[in-house]
């Protein structure tokens, strides 16, 4: 942080905005702590860079990693001017308080502006023992905080990756082969550069295999406009090579994957003896769960803009990982990384996409070919077809029951293709890190329990996608515990609770930190806050209340990036119709450092959820995706989106972190609801009713 | 090539630029105003809306010769300060969370509290069913096209108006 004589403070956030509210929060927390006038202060974005540490926007971790640091950063900054007033006083610091933007000395009635101080308090040296504030003295932290880029985005100046304008620009866009693998066999440019604007057309290197972060490779054609390059482009005749996966298909693949969970696989977590729990059990049950590939279809696609000089490269990109972008970018243009910097844009959405700087490396190739700056962008179509897809997935768990009804025994296999295979050859099923997304981390009381690993060898990119593995884990897990409920005739709140079982932290990990590299010391996997969030849900759901004809009401609840979360949906099915009416969502984040935006990352995750529950389906044939815009590939829209409704749970225990923990129950909340509304299962997304 | 006239955000401006390149592009490529943002290029998401002679157009399909003499008006437009209603609504309530599509849903909405001024929820609903927004504001973007038209009404009121 930067406090200038003229009282203005500058707080450098070295973490990407990507709508989560990452820039006001944690300024907040630096401007609290400083007793700063959030009125003088700005914010300022970091480029990448290791100074500022691992700078991986991802996780859900910014506010959970940051804010004892951050409460740290401002107390010292807050002692070092009350420290400077003391000094020009001559009176003893601890007469001396800060406030509001001002140092006051009790006694005299004095006071000195921060601004005045500045320049003596930045000579002092930085002490070691600072008393943080009591919570009851907080000014900002935990009170709703208005987002500090609100004006810039409502008045259209907010800067995005695509919208960075330098002179002498020019503007490309990318052909990249159809299937991942593929390559450029031969290509012919001469219709494309007869097209008026279509300056160059370059080659880019195909991908390795494993493709990794890297770019796809293909040709680009570079225009004086966007409009012009995308025309070029059409005109460009390219035979492709296909490669190994030029015969992936997904429905064939789908049916591959219900074999792999129909023997044993890798066993991630055992407890007791499954098999003979099953031996001896009143009652078997077991299903089937599939949720297909999906893509992040974020609002702006991928686009930023690399300038090459004789020796240094700048980059202004929308990237979750300004220093991998930074690297990647300098090996291309051939530069040492020092030479090269990456400004950090708004992200007009990310999802866990924009962690993937493949359209930055693209950028840097054409930009080491064309002596100007290059705005390249992804078309709708590219950002559908080409991206690092969440993993297509079938589960199967088998529960062991007694006579009455309650589980003795716990089987779960769960296959499909891994994060891991993308940079990694030979990966060809889920790793333990995937794993510990939902899957092994089941919270429930059995004493008999087995998760397994099944083969998925991968023929596409995967990537991460808000909560990753947690999506199907969840929508799995809360859909079995619905079907168990109904089996043994009990209200599926209840059979919940009780399938949880007793209050107690759950403690995989012989390491120090859980599944999300939190200390889990100071954040135990506690069961006691996801019956919480669950009776939350439920009790301001109105959960048995009476419904409608044809509406039904579904729960679930899922922990996931140490955060806690219940949804109940309201649902109603009509003509083949379903429509979702009413959702209720339970959060226990610990401290809800702005709650607004806690609230906001639940109605948007929220929606989020709803999307994939109801229509996100990506499938392929002859390795190709088949959608490729908005049309095939759904996103909820306005009519769709039912009231949300946000119960935060009140907590004193430290912040944890909500970009992606309100997705996990939603899907499974809705299709218990389709449940209790028509008595039909739902094991498959998106849901599409019979 | 043949040169297009037309009024942005009140200003006279030609261009030189083939007939049917869409004004989406000719806007953020060559006259620079970056606040009309690309998101689909084939009218499914309005982030590119903005106003022709009041009414909100897709720009990413509209031919630039489409808007030939008329008067097209951006976000950059809309205001001079952010003080449109339909924007301070979007403030107050915390709209934004990433941002980008929410030009384009603000555009939308202008057109929509033009032609009705106190649009019930049904008529947002339909005005804004083309208008994505995959972070999911939409709760809070009903909320403040119903705020700003309620600001728009008391201040009508305050004037002596109906």
């Amino acid at each position: 942080m930067h406090l200038y004589p003229s009282g203005d403070v500058e707080i450098v956030v070295a973490r990407s905005e990507m709508g989560q509210g990452v820039r006001t929060g944690l300024s907040a927390v630096v401007a609290d702590e400083m007793e700063a006038d959030w009125s003088r202060v700005r914010v300022v974005q970091a480029p990448g860079d290791p100074a500022f540490g691992n700078q991986d926007t991802d996780g859900s971790r910014s506010v959970r990693n940051h804010f004892q640091r951050l409460r740290e950063a401002g107390t010292t900054a807050r002692r070092m001017l009350e420290q400077a007033a003391a000094d020009e006083w001559g009176v003893p610091v601890s007469e001396c308080v800060a406030r509001e933007h001002e140092v006051h000395h009790g006694a005299t009635g004095q006071t000195l502006a921060y601004g005045d101080l500045a320049e003596a308090a930045g000579r002092l040296p930085v002490p070691e023992d600072i008393d943080l504030k009591s919570p009851d003295e907080f000014r900002y932290i935990g009170r709703p905080m208005a987002g500090v880029d609100n004006l810039d985005i409502t008045t259209g100046r907010a800067g995005f990756g695509i919208d960075t304008r330098l002179t002498g620009m020019v503007y490309a866009v990318v052909a990249r082969p159809p299937v991942v693998g593929g390559r450029v066999r031969s290509y012919e440019s001469s219709s494309a550069l007869n097209v008026p604007g279509v300056l160059r057309v370059v080659e880019i290197p195909a991908a390795p295999s494993p493709p990794g972060f890297t770019c796809l490779g293909g040709v680009a054609v570079v225009a004086e406009n966007t409009w012009a390059a995308m025309q070029g482009r059409k005109a460009l005749e390219i035979d492709w090579e296909y490669g190994p996966n030029g015969s992936h298909d997904s429905a064939s693949y789908r049916v591959a994957l219900e074999r792999a969970v129909g023997v044993p696989g890798r066993v991630a977590r055992s407890e007791g003896d499954f098999d003979a729990a099953r031996a001896r059990a009143a009652r078997v049950h077991s299903s089937e769960y599939f949720v297909p590939y999906l893509a992040h279809a974020p609002m702006e696609p991928p686009a930023c803009v690399v300038s090459l000089q004789e020796d240094s490269c700048e980059i202004w990109a929308p990237v979750q990982s300004p220093q991998r972008a930074r690297e990647m970018a300098a090996e291309i243009v051939g530069l040492p990384v020092e030479k090269v910097t990456c400004h950090v844009t708004f992200l007009g959405g990310a999802f866990g996409r924009k962690s993937k700087p493949d359209f930055v490396v693209e950028a840097a190739y054409v930009a080491r070919e064309v002596k100007a700056p290059v705005q390249l962008t992804w078309s709708r179509e590219d950002d559908v077809r080409h991206d690092f897809y969440h993993a297509i997935s079938v589960q199967r768990i088998e529960a062991a029951l007694d006579d009455s009804g309650l589980v003795t025994g716990w089987l779960h296999r769960t296959a499909f293709p891994s994060i891991s295979a993308t940079f990694q050859a030979g990966v060809v099923q889920p790793t333990d890190g995937e794993l510990e997304l939902g899957c092994v981390t089941v919270p429930f009381d059995v004493p008999n329990l087995r998760c397994e690993a099944c083969e998925a060898p991968s023929h596409t990119r995967i990537g991460w996608i808000r909560s990753v593995s947690n999506i199907h884990h969840s929508f799995a897990i809360g859909c079995f515990v619905d079907e168990l409920a109904a089996l043994a005739g009990r209200d599926p709140k209840e059979y919940l609770l009780e399938l949880i079982g007793p209050p107690r932290v759950i403690d995989l990990w012989e390491e120090e930190s859980n599944a999300y590299g939190a200390d889990k010391s100071v954040y135990p996997y506690d069961t006691q806050r996801l019956r919480r969030v669950i009776e939350v849900a439920a009790g301001e759901a109105g959960w048995g209340r009476g419904l409608p004809q044809g509406h039904g009401l579904g729960i679930a609840a899922h922990y996931s990036f140490v955060t806690y979360v219940a949804h109940v949906a309201e649902v109603s099915v009509a003509d083949g119709a379903l429509r979702v009416h009413r959702v209720d969502c339970a959060v226990d984040c610990g401290l809800a450092v702005n709650p607004d935006r806690v609230r906001a990352q639940m109605e948007g995750a929220t929606v989020f959820g709803l999307s994939l529950a109801l229509h996100g389906e990506i499938t392929m044939r002859d390795g190709r995706v088949e959608q490729g815009n908005f049309n095939d590939y759904p996103i909820l829209r306005i009519r769709e989106v039912p009231e949300i409704r946000v119960h935060i749970v009140e907590s004193d225990e430290p912040p944890t972190g909500v970009g992606e923990p309100g997705v996990p129950p939603v899907a499974p909340a809705v299709a218990n609801a389709v449940y209790a509304a028509t008595g039909d299962r739902v094991r498959d997304l998106p849901i599409r009713l019979g | 090539m043949p040169k297009q006239t037309f009024s942005v955000n009140g200003e006279r401006r030609s261009v030189d630029v083939p007939d049917e390149m869409p004004v989406l592009w000719v806007v953020r490529d060559v006259l620079g105003l970056t606040g009309t943002k690309f998101g689909c290029g084939a009218e499914l998401c309005g982030a590119c809306t903005v106003l022709v002679e009041g009414e909100a157009i897709r720009t990413c399909v509209a031919p630039i010769s489409s808007v030939s003499g008329k008067d097209v008006v951006t976000i950059e437009g809309l205001s001079p300060d952010g003080s449109h209603p339909l924007q301070q609504a979007w403030r107050d309530l915390n709209v934004p969370q990433c941002g980008y599509c929410q030009a384009g849903q603000i555009m939308n909405a202008a057109a929509l509290l033009a032609r009705s001024p106190s649009p019930t929820d049904a008529q947002i609903d339909q005005a804004q069913q083309d208008n994505l927004c995959r972070c999911g504001t939409y709760p809070r973007i009903r909320a403040a096209i119903r705020l700003a038209a309620e600001v728009e009404r008391t201040a009508a009121r305050a004037k002596g108006g109906p």
